[in-house]
């Protein structure tokens, strides 16, 4: 029943388009007919009182059954259930309550007895299968609804050893297309600052917190990263040549510019889908916001203003900018449309709200309130001007970052002796937990696209 | 008021600093005698008139211990600001006319005029408000005659505090403008 092609379906979507070639994986589609992910909108990631489907995870299958296949399995297991426990809607069961074990009885859709599995709740079915020759490793993955006893994804894929956890992740992304709608966060990277040595440097991780990498080694301060839309470049503030300066820095190909005006440049943001950035500039004795090249070069001044204007966010169609300003008096969140002009004040609650982020889906602002000396993160609906308050009575919270799906949110919070890091939790507040185990302090995370390419 | 004390105790220590360095002056004189007679009469000999203060050398060195002290009183001491604001408050215009009168006396020297804040507030606004300090703290020297060319405005925001306490002082101390001889 299983029919191999080389050009799957979803190959238009350009998450998995580099992917095979990467690899030279052989993708087999167990279903040659394409289905829309609409047709399996099995779960709505932004409804805030989401209950968590619960999925039982088994043992993979080792075909050959040597010892480094079986460990390598056992491994890709944990990788799996690790990811899939990391974002807000999927819990992977103990595997005490499961009855039937697929492992030995059969991975594939005509030997799992589901009764086995609807029996004891398990809404949501992967099996696995490992074969391993001489350090290559090929992964036959299957994702099944218990209750319609149906095949919802099945991937092979092929690689070295090393890959292993790339190719968990890939079959996850196809499995939050599969629920959701959405690629999700599984090839997304995480920058952020963390101190080395008393400075603060620009690292990277995976999604996960895992696979850090410093980017920088100035010995100075550098602050707020942000990613290009294609995750090719990353700008920064530093301190490296003496003011403030905004870096544009090619990832790969170790080149870029300086922002370098007179004053400051700082707060970067890359426009969606091109390589521009918004940033706040003060060369003309007032703290602006302007639309500069991939070279620091001004296209344009965005703001008009006097007072400070700061912290500009793309909304995810490049039309407009939310950012700070302290033109009304006390600092708040505005947005203004670049080609129109148009300005809107968003924030009206209390006295001082900053560090807006646009939702990816447009509908939201995540931002920072202060009220007397409490520090805390709230999410507002543009549309109703209705906000959430996902942060309280937990240390000083700041910077929120949307993943790319918008499920869930990078901050920085204080609430662990008062020292800063890193943290994530889902888009409704829930599940908030630290994303790194590293010494010194992090901040400033910045979540980007998802995409499996650069590593 | 708890910074305001602390500078009464630096001041008290500076100028008790003063008088130590006065009175090893007096020492100086006191044990250097002799050695200016042997001098006189031998035609002079030897390291120890290297040492040597003598009278008006010792005024010297009372004079510079002052230029010192005033080098020092310009580096350490502090504008502060009010909570969210880059406005000078009297006291602050105070101070700043003090480090005015000092850098007309030191023409060849520049200085950074480094704005700092609080950490409440995020990063990078406060960045901003720290530049806005010390513009504001830069603009009010050159309008008391300093060239604006001996003087750098830069902002820290809230990267280097000097008291990381979660307390109204530590705040206060935080939200400041530091002169640096550079």
């Amino acid at each position: 029943m299983n029919t191999q092609c080389s050009l799957c379906p979803m190959l238009k979507k350009d998450i998995l388009s580099t992917l095979y070639c990467f690899f030279g994986v052989a993708c087999i589609l167990f279903y040659a007919t394409p289905v829309s992910a609409k047709d399996y909108d099995y779960i709505n990631i932004s409804n805030p009182f989401l209950e968590k489907t619960p999925v039982a995870v088994t043992d993979f299958k080792a075909f050959n059954g040597h010892t480094v296949e079986i460990k390598d399995g056992k491994t890709a297991k944990q990788i799996l259930k690790d990811a899939l426990n990391f974002i807000g809607y999927l819990k992977t069961m103990n595997p005490v309550a499961f009855l039937s074990n697929p492992s030995e009885s059969g991975i594939q859709l005509g030997q799992i007895n589901f009764r086995d599995w609807t029996g004891i709740g398990a809404e949501l079915l992967i099996t696995g299968g490992i074969i391993e020759t001489q350090g290559k490793v090929k992964l036959k993955l299957r994702l099944f609804d218990t209750f319609n006893t149906k095949l919802l994804v099945g991937k092979v894929y092929s690689g070295p050893r090393s890959q292993i956890r790339k190719m968990i992740h890939l079959f996850c992304s196809e499995i939050s297309y599969k629920l959701t709608g959405k690629w999700g966060i599984f090839n997304s990277k995480i920058a952020f600052v963390s101190t080395v040595k008393g400075n603060k440097e620009i690292f990277t991780c995976d999604f996960d917190g895992q696979n850090i990498n410093q980017i920088t080694s100035h010995k100075t301060i550098s602050l707020s990263p942000s990613w290009s839309y294609d995750r090719k470049w990353l700008a920064y503030v530093s301190y490296a040549r003496g003011n403030p300066k905004i870096f544009i820095k090619n990832l790969k190909e170790k080149r870029g510019a300086i922002a370098n005006y007179k004053g400051m440049n700082i707060s970067p943001d890359w426009m969606p889908g091109q390589y521009k950035l918004a940033a706040t500039l003060s060369f003309s004795g007032d703290q602006e916001i302007y639309l500069l090249t991939i070279k620091g070069e001004i296209i344009k001044r965005i703001t008009k203003s006097w007072g400070i204007d700061v912290s500009p966010k793309f909304s995810p169609d490049g039309k407009k900018i939310a950012f700070t300003s302290k033109r009304t008096g006390s600092p708040q969140i505005f947005t203004k449309d670049i080609e129109s002009g148009r300005v809107q004040r968003l924030t009206f609650n209390g006295a001082n709200n900053t560090s807006p982020a646009w939702s990816p889906d447009g509908k939201k602002i995540a931002y920072v309130g202060i009220e007397k000396n409490d520090i805390d993160i709230f999410i507002m609906n543009i549309g109703s001007g209705k906000t959430v308050q996902l942060t309280m009575n937990n240390g000083d919270n700041e910077d929120p970052s949307w993943s790319p799906d918008g499920s869930m949110l990078a901050f920085t919070s204080t609430r662990e002796g008062g020292i800063p890091r890193v943290f994530v939790m889902n888009a409704s507040g829930s599940d908030q937990r630290r994303l790194l185990r590293l010494s010194g302090k992090q901040a400033q995370p910045d979540w980007s696209i998802s995409k499996d390419t650069d590593n | 008021m708890k910074n305001r004390m602390w500078i009464n105790v630096v001041m008290a220590i500076l100028v008790a600093g003063l008088f130590f360095t006065v009175s090893c002056a007096k020492k100086t004189v006191y044990s250097d005698g002799t050695t200016i007679e042997d001098r006189s009469g031998s035609g002079g000999q030897s390291g120890v008139n290297g040492s040597a203060g003598g009278g008006s050398d010792s005024e010297a060195a009372i004079q510079q211990s002052k230029i010192m002290a005033a080098k020092k009183r310009f580096g350490n001491q502090d504008v502060h600001f009010e909570y969210d604001s880059a406005v000078l408050s009297p006291m602050a215009k105070m101070v700043i006319k003090e480090k005015a009168a000092w850098l007309k006396d030191n023409g060849s020297v520049s200085v950074s005029v480094e704005g700092h804040c609080d950490d409440r507030g995020t990063t990078e606004y406060n960045l901003a408000l720290g530049e806005r300090r010390a513009n504001a703290a830069k603009s009010y020297l050159v309008n008391l005659g300093i060239a604006a060319s001996r003087l750098t405005a830069i902002t820290y925001g809230e990267e280097k505090p000097i008291d990381s306490g979660k307390t109204e002082s530590a705040y206060r101390k935080n939200r400041r403008v530091h002169f640096a001889i550079n």
